[in-house]
């Protein structure tokens, strides 16, 4: 067996096992630190199959961000966890029937499937032959200029999704006081400051 | 020798995990979106296992979309679970349909 089957081997276990984990934890923090090392072992994945970019775009989005969300959401939520694994055994045989069905069709596809050695020879990307680009630079090549569209239409999503999270958690609380600078610039001595003649022995009132 | 089967088997089984992850955590919905993200990252090992087999960049590059859809996604679902915990005080799904008008 070689490294590259090893590795293989090695990364498609722990994805596979640590996936189950992630469904089949007790406590959902577990739950998310196991989501992330299944999209760590992920990401050894693409790096043995030569997608080093997604790789890394996989450990920075996924691992820094969307899983931290997560561990946040959880660790933020005061929720009794154990009341809500209330219905596992219930639904434990027909979720397992369905999954094992749809497994048995999944592999029986991929058995019975062979690609056409034909579409394998032809370079379909914008590589010419010969040419030695890194993963990054062929992804750059079309991103920019085939997808560039596309590539807009993702930032456009990324834009509305943070709109929205902002627009849905943002609440506006009564009776918090706080800061006004405009009110507070607009103030002049004129204003502020009262200029009194103060008899003697009387005062003045306030 | 490690072929194009082998990627598409393990993507199949996290798949499989995931759809099973949302029948078993019927009542919690933070786990059901863990499992929405196994079915995408599933859905992305089958694109880049394609596209490095075949020599075209294609399917990393679409693989790259999902990747930015899914964020989003986690994202605004988060946000909503974090609304309805505040008005609701608890995250189970069963009775959301209940929140009618």
């Amino acid at each position: 067996m070689t490294a590259a089957a090893a590795f293989f081997y090695l990364f498609a276990g722990i994805t596979i096992a640590s996936g189950f984990m992630v469904i089949a934890s007790r406590n959902p923090i577990a739950s998310v630190l196991f989501l992330i090392l299944a999209f760590v072992n992920a990401a050894g994945l693409f790096v043995l199959m030569g997608a080093e970019f997604l790789a890394m775009i996989l450990i920075v989005v996924y691992v820094g961000a969307v899983a931290v969300l997560f561990l946040f959401v959880v660790m933020m939520l005061d929720v009794d966890f154990a009341e809500l694994r209330q219905g596992f055994q219930q639904y434990l045989p027909v979720g397992a029937l369905i999954g094992a069905i749809f497994l048995v069709e999944i592999l029986l596809v991929v058995g019975s499937w062979t690609l056409d050695p034909g579409l394998v020879q032809a370079p379909l990307g914008n590589v010419a032959a010969g040419e030695n680009l890194t993963n990054t630079v062929v992804l750059g090549r079309v991103l920019y200029t085939e997808y560039v569209y596309f590539f807009q239409l993702a930032g456009l999503i990324l834009l509305v999704a943070m709109i929205g999270a902002i627009v849905l958690t943002l609440r506006d609380r009564p009776g918090v006081k706080r800061q006004n600078i405009n009110v507070q610039n607009a103030r002049t001595q004129g204003a502020a400051v009262e200029n009194r003649k103060v008899p003697s022995r009387q005062g003045v009132e306030v | 020798m490690i072929g194009l089967s082998h990627y598409l088997t393990v993507a199949a089984i996290l798949f499989t995990l995931g759809v099973l992850g949302i029948f078993i955590n019927r009542k919690n919905v933070i786990v059901i979106l863990m499992s929405v993200e196994l079915i995408l990252l599933a859905v992305n090992i089958n694109f880049v296992a394609f596209s490095t087999h075949l020599n075209d960049i294609t399917g990393q590059v679409f693989a790259l979309f999902v990747l930015t859809v899914a964020a989003a996604e986690a994202a605004i679902g988060l946000a909503i679970l974090v609304v309805f915990f505040r008005n609701r005080g608890s995250i189970a799904v069963e009775d959301v349909s209940v929140m009618k008008g």
